[in-house]
């Protein structure tokens, strides 16, 4: 994991070679002293991020029935009764649209912890305003919407990562620079 | 003698534009110039604290509501076709705002944290990065999808099509950004090794995106903008800039940070991808493409007839210096080489010009962009084979691929009229 199989030509590889050889040089210590370590607090301010593999997905579940209680309370004004009709984006489409096209359902989550919904922020350590149970919850019900997983079926740190997303492309993504 | 030629060229110029009206140079058409005209209290014998424009300056940007698939919480087009030289005044500069409601920070308030596969985790006020050694840089900002019709399909494709540089290409804008290298704050906190990644996160609803720590090094972390604060719909009072890289990379209102081993294939990473018609996929990829747009005589303007005209434009390339500029002025049957203004920077917006005399006949106009590593701006057909699409196709879907840079041409008309031709 991590290994990059970028393709770099000698002459972007050398900056960064020269770069790294610094960063290496001056890795003892210190130049400036200013910042201080954060506390733990900080530490876990604002979200970590989720990967495809479920790393940092919390404990709690939802499914697409529960879900779609909190979706008519808190999302519908924006995206829709049914996540059809807008105003703002549509998250559910015929076809491949909408949230189909996405290549994991762990963004899905992540985007919801993240950002929904989108009051104005006033301080730089907050973080989403739904709990884990309605963030799984509101993906189960915009995956089961979008015909990708059955209205019963439990959303978790777990299940989520193991949902195929229908337009994902079959090669590991993760580390492929295509030049087309 | 070169001075001279160009001394007069300037004397004639200035005073065709007082002629203005007389010499029949019409105002922009709608949609350009605005009505933000500023107020008549405004008069050159005010002496404001925080100076405004004239006001009979009027030009402004078209902030609107995203529209289409591609739905945006609010989106700004800088007006290219009434700008001059390279840099873009703050308050022109384009807008792409997904995260909602914008934040509103209190600097005094702010941090940053530095943390993951690092040493030292590190927290930092404003106040310290302030006191850490600068430096400034002139670059553009570019959304990766500008001049795509896929940003431009929900704002125009009910109508005509996107008609004005601004339209066609408004998402970029130039500046100079004063801050601190990234590279810096991370040699403070020691980068462990195997780490690959850096994951910028932003307020603005949590923003992440994920960079390739081997192509970072220019990265900074910004608080100036042309010489002030940077603007709050830029990411006050801190940002990421990541020259030549698409615009959502450079994270507004910045607040971490995190060291990593591999991407976080956040939804905005997902949106750095294309899929080819024939399945494969481009995942980060960051530099834009070389690129340009001539903004004069564009879709913005109407010629009067014909008689002398200054061809110029803004040229760049995520990947380095615009080393060349050619222009056609005959649909690309035949190109010259353009003249190129000072300072040509990399990773800049570059101004061009060329001298060209109208002999009132229809003809197109279009600009080709080299930049140092070699690489020319493909034409749309180019363009289209490459992608395994066709134009048609394009045209019909809206679903151009992001990082979208065919040569823009404007089809000037027997009647002075000029036309977006990029799909005819």
């Amino acid at each position: 994991m991590g290994v990059l199989s970028m393709r770099c030509s000698p002459r972007l590889l050398l900056p960064v070679i020269a770069w790294a050889t610094a960063i290496t040089a001056l890795a003892q210590g210190p130049t400036y002293d200013l910042g201080r370590t954060p506390t733990a607090e900080e530490s876990q301010a604002c979200c970590l991020p989720i990967t495809p593999d479920g790393t940092g997905l919390p404990p709690g579940n939802g499914t697409a029935q529960q879900g779609a209680a909190i979706f008519a309370q808190k999302c519908a004004s924006c995206h829709g009764a049914t996540g059809r009709e807008g105003p703002w984006d549509v998250l559910v489409a015929e076809g491949d649209e909408a949230l189909r096209r996405r290549f994991f359902a762990t963004s899905i989550w992540d985007f919801i912890h993240r950002y929904m919904p989108p009051v104005k922020r006033t301080r730089w350590d907050q973080g989403g305003l739904l709990k884990p149970d309605e963030v799984y919850a509101l993906t189960a019900f915009l995956l089961h919407q979008n015909r990708i997983i059955g209205e019963t079926e439990v959303m978790d740190a777990k299940s989520l990562p193991q949902i195929h997303m229908p337009n994902r492309p079959s090669d590991d993504l993760r580390f492929k620079d295509y030049l087309p | 003698m070169k001075l001279k030629k160009d001394d007069r060229r300037r004397f004639l110029k200035r005073g065709a534009a007082m002629a203005g009206v007389a010499v029949g140079v019409l105002p922009p058409t709608r949609g350009q110039t605005g009505s933000g005209m500023s107020p008549d209290s405004i008069s050159p014998g005010k002496h404001l604290p925080y100076g405004v424009r004239s006001r009979f300056e009027a030009t402004q940007r078209d902030y609107s509501k995203g529209g289409g698939q591609y739905r945006m919480s609010g989106s700004a087009g800088t007006p290219l076709q009434d700008l001059h030289g390279i840099i873009t005044p703050s308050p022109l500069h384009f807008v792409i705002s997904h995260g909602g409601t914008p934040p509103d920070f209190d600097p005094k308030e702010h941090r940053l944290l530095i943390q993951g596969m690092v040493d030292r985790p590190l927290i930092f006020t404003l106040e310290e990065l302030k006191r850490l050694p600068s430096i400034s840089r002139i670059c553009f900002l570019e959304c990766g999808a500008n001049s795509s019709y896929r940003l431009s399909s929900g704002r125009y494709h009910n109508g005509t099509g996107p008609r004005t540089p601004m339209e066609t290409h408004g998402r970029t804008s130039c500046s100079e950004w004063s801050g601190v290298l990234l590279s810096l704050l991370l040699r403070e906190a020691g980068m462990q090794n195997g780490a690959h990644w850096l994951i910028g996160e932003g307020a603005e609803g949590g923003w992440t995106i994920s960079i390739p720590l081997e192509k970072s090094a220019e990265v900074m972390v910004v608080y100036g903008q042309n010489g002030e604060a940077i603007r709050p719909e830029q990411g006050y009072p801190l940002r990421l800039v990541c020259p030549g890289f698409p615009g959502d990379h450079s994270v507004k209102w910045l607040r971490r940070v995190l060291v990593s081993d591999q991407p976080h294939l956040s939804d905005r990473d997902e949106g750095q991808s294309t899929v080819r018609a024939d399945g494969r996929n481009r995942f980060f990829k960051p530099e834009m493409p070389p690129k340009s747009v001539i903004t004069y005589p564009s879709g913005a303007h109407r010629l009067s007839g014909p008689g002398f005209y200054e061809i110029t434009g803004v040229a760049w390339s995520g990947k380095g210096v615009v080393s060349r500029l050619e222009i056609s002025t005959d649909g690309g049957r035949t190109y010259q080489d353009a003249r190129l203004q000072n300072p040509v920077l990399p990773k800049a917006h570059t101004r061009f010009c060329l001298d060209w005399s109208w002999d009132g006949r229809e003809t197109v106009l279009q600009s080709r962009c080299t930049d140092e590593t070699g690489e020319v701006q493909p034409t749309i057909d180019e363009m289209a084979k490459i992608w395994g699409a066709t134009k048609e196709e394009w045209k019909e879907n809206f679903r151009t691929p992001s990082l979208f840079n065919p040569i823009q041409p404007w089809r000037v008309n027997r009647d002075g009229s000029i036309v977006n031709a990029l799909f005819s």
